[in-house]
């Protein structure tokens, strides 16, 4: 490619195009205006502009769940930038693929305290797979080549890039670099994976259980790992973001583990002799008490990012390395131990886990209850959709009732904040997966608290005539942290109900969405329907819901995990 | 029943080599990452390489929880890091230098150039009522000094932290560094 001359600004908006960027979300100002000047005199970017910057992030991360390319979003100097601190630190916690683009005053006024100056490379430091300041235009090109690259390849993540003004309007020749030289980045020789030492392992466990994450989605592994669960029949349990990694409506899966996990998930992983975690990382949330962790298990951890082997649990045999790639050749050894030494006899072990499951299923107590259980309304929006809606959430009690009753039968097409926990992402994920996926049906599961942290930008959905879906399972309170103090903090509900929550339905129509509601179990297929039904905008769906209902089972925090409270 | 969570005797020292770009805020990259997943630097030295296009930084940490090699992987993932190595005791050349400034008469001055003899130190600066030692040496040898000359008052101190260096021909540089 010859070089040309252009602006640092062109040059940002030149590889945004030479990197198949479709969809970019952001907000102008004052200092990014360079940017947004050239963007205005491209042909193949398309904008979103958002009404906060927060929502743009996040609207970048929903773009890049549903598709699994990068996610693109621009914010000005100073508070632009640091309201997009929360998507970024939610994308890396996630493992999210973004380049995050922001402009900064000119260098001669960084550090002097300039209007709308803020440090926000070194706000984003800790929060980035990695970030720039640049300060030469003629870096332009290679950063930016570098901020996709190292955003999408191994274990994903956000990658900042930052701009002074000046740099934006300095000349440079422009020159894409055709491949990426980064001497901390490249794969060190490592030894070879001890892929037999981990398929001996499977070949004498009696009570293995396969354990998948999000690292499942990142690698785009569904067909291997379908294929690796289908070969070991084990019992597969999944993370919040390992759900779809594997059919849940398959009777070998058990769905979600950990904390608002099944019960009959929980019995299953601290019962195993051996666990299969691929792409998971032992969070938490998922393990309960680290010390009584599946007690009697050896572990066999794979993983691309080596820093996340025996970070938490010791594994008995690491693989560090890509799911896509690795996982074939482990089920092909697996295959190798079965014909050589036979199966290992499951059957006792699945009998066991029948019993659970028989016993303490997840269970929704509508019958007989005057009010709508959130429970139910999960399960009808779902029966509704026939499984063929990306589902959405925001953070809370909601969060966990989508997560329990929403069979995800497909990659991709549960989309929530897991490591973070980010309150008020369902609005703006929703408008990043509709753009990505124009014809599929979006549903967001919200919370009434989650939904007014974000809300203004159903203007966004408006402009762009989003058909989305929101249903806010309204129960007038912070349902989680309610939750919390019910049961941990003696009924003292500080500062948790939600009163004088605005009108949704008037909220919807004022900007110019159809709002609907629901008071009553007779109310509730209706307005589901007449939601699914609705094109042209978005639709904003208040669900009264039974305001002390719980998210059971539970275990609390620092608990063994079949320590479970409720749900019985 | 297996062993899941591994503890470690407090205060286990390690000395970390580090290769890293020579790159602005790389130091901050580093120091923060110690910071906020709570390991605790007990000194960290840093400087240009015989290429300029590469620093290297000898980092002394104390673990109490996690591993070591928590530490080293984490510090690989950052992008400016080029490698990273721990240096065993018995492998290592390891050294300190130590700026001591003593308030003291000029009658002292020949005890005090005796200790100095003695520590293979240099008295580097001297004026009619104070004095300045420079040594160098490990941090016990400095130690042993430091505690010698605090019988005279030591008006102040500043040490590098330590810089080390694996013996015999082993470099850290990765394979795909080391071509040409």
């Amino acid at each position: 490619m010859p070089s040309e001359k252009m602006t640092g600004a062109q040059a940002v908006i030149r590889a945004l195009e030479l990197e198949e960027v479709d969809w970019i979300f952001g907000m102008p100002g004052g200092t990014i205006l360079p940017i947004y000047d050239a963007l205005f005199a491209s042909e193949k970017l398309k904008h979103v502009l958002i009404r906060h910057e927060q929502v743009g992030g996040h609207a970048a991360e929903g773009y890049a769940h549903a598709t699994g390319k990068v996610g693109v979003c621009m914010g000005t100097s100073g508070p632009g930038s640091t309201n997009l601190v929360t998507p970024i630190a939610d994308a890396y916690m996630d493992s999210v693929p973004l380049v995050v683009i922001t402009a900064n005053v000119a260098t001669s006024l960084i550090g002097s305290d300039a209007f709308q100056e803020a440090d926000i490379t070194g706000i984003t430091m800790p929060v980035t797979k990695h970030n720039y300041l640049v300060t030469e235009p003629g870096d332009i090109p290679r950063v930016m080549k570098e901020a996709f690259h190292l955003a999408r390849t191994g274990r994903p993540g956000p990658v900042h890039v930052d701009i002074p003004k000046d740099v934006l309007n300095l000349t440079l020749d422009f020159e894409y670099p055709s491949e990426v030289r980064i001497p901390g980045y490249m794969p060190r020789l490592k030894e070879e994976p001890k892929v037999a030492e981990a398929a001996t392992l499977i070949r004498s466990a009696t009570r293995p259980v396969i354990y998948l994450g999000g690292g499942v989605r990142t690698g785009n592994a569904f067909a291997e790992v379908f294929e690796f669960c289908e070969l070991v029949g084990a019992p597969v349990v999944t993370t919040l973001h390992g759900k779809g990694a594997f059919p849940e409506t398959h009777p070998s899966c058990l769905g979600m583990f950990g904390m608002h996990g099944s019960r009959y998930a929980n019995y299953t992983v601290q019962g195993a002799d051996l666990l299969i975690a691929l792409g998971a990382r032992f969070d938490d949330r998922v393990t309960g008490k680290l010390s009584t962790f599946a007690p009697e298990a050896k572990i066999v951890h794979l993983d691309i990012d080596p820093a996340e082997i025996s970070k938490l649990v010791t594994a008995t045999v690491p693989l560090v390395g890509d799911v896509k790639e690795l996982l074939p050749k482990l089920g092909a050894a697996v295959r190798k131990a079965f014909d050589e030494r036979g199966r290992p006899d499951l059957a006792p072990w699945w009998k066991k886990i029948s019993d659970w499951r028989e016993k303490h299923p997840l269970r929704i107590r509508q019958e007989g209850e005057k009010y709508i259980l959130p429970q139910t309304a999960v399960h009808r929006i779902w029966q509704k959709c026939d499984g063929r809606a990306i589902v959405t959430t925001g953070v809370g009690e909601h969060q966990m009732w989508a997560a329990q009753f929403w069979k995800v039968s497909k990659p991709r097409e549960f989309i929530t904040s897991g490591g973070l926990g980010t309150m008020g992402v369902c609005l703006p994920f929703a408008i990043g997966i509709q753009l990505a996926r124009p014809d599929a049906l979006v549903v967001g599961i919200d919370g009434d608290g989650s939904f007014q942290m974000t809300l203004q930008d159903l203007a966004t959905a408006v402009e762009h005539e989003l058909p989305i879906k929101i249903f806010v399972l309204n129960n007038l309170f912070l349902g989680m942290v309610r939750q919390w103090q019910e049961l941990f903090y003696d009924r003292r509900f500080s500062e948790t109900p939600l009163a004088d929550l605005p009108d949704l339905v008037k909220l919807a129509e004022a900007y110019k969405c159809l709002g609907l509601r629901a008071r009553t179990l007779e109310e509730l297929d209706p307005v589901i329907d007449q939601a699914l039904a609705h094109q042209g905008g978005p639709c904003i769906v208040d669900i009264r819901v039974k305001r002390q209902e719980k998210v059971y089972p539970m275990v609390p925090a620092g608990a063994p995990l079949n320590d479970m409270i409720g749900g019985e | 029943m297996v062993e899941k969570i591994e503890q470690l005797p407090s205060g286990n020292i390690h000395t970390l080599s580090l290769l890293v770009e020579n790159k602005p805020a790389v130091l901050q990259r580093i120091a923060g990452l110690f910071a906020r997943r709570g390991y605790n630097i007990e000194s960290l030295a840093v400087g240009p390489t015989e290429r300029p296009e590469y620093s290297r930084m000898t980092v002394v940490v104390r673990l109490t929880q996690r591993p070591v090699e928590q530490a080293i992987r984490q510090l690989q993932k950052l992008i400016p890091v080029i490698e990273v190595k721990e240096l065993s005791p018995n492998d290592k050349i390891e050294r300190e230098l130590v700026l001591i400034k003593i308030k003291t008469p000029e009658k002292n001055h020949a005890e005090l150039r005796a200790i100095a003899d003695t520590y293979e130190a240099q008295i580097v600066d001297v004026s009619p009522d104070a004095l300045m030692i420079e040594a160098t040496g490990t941090a016990a040898k400095l130690d042993a000094l430091e505690e010698r000359l605090a019988v005279f008052g030591i008006t102040e101190l500043c040490r590098s932290g330590a810089i080390a260096l694996e013996r015999g021909f082993k470099t850290l540089a990765p394979p795909h560094l080391k071509e040409g």
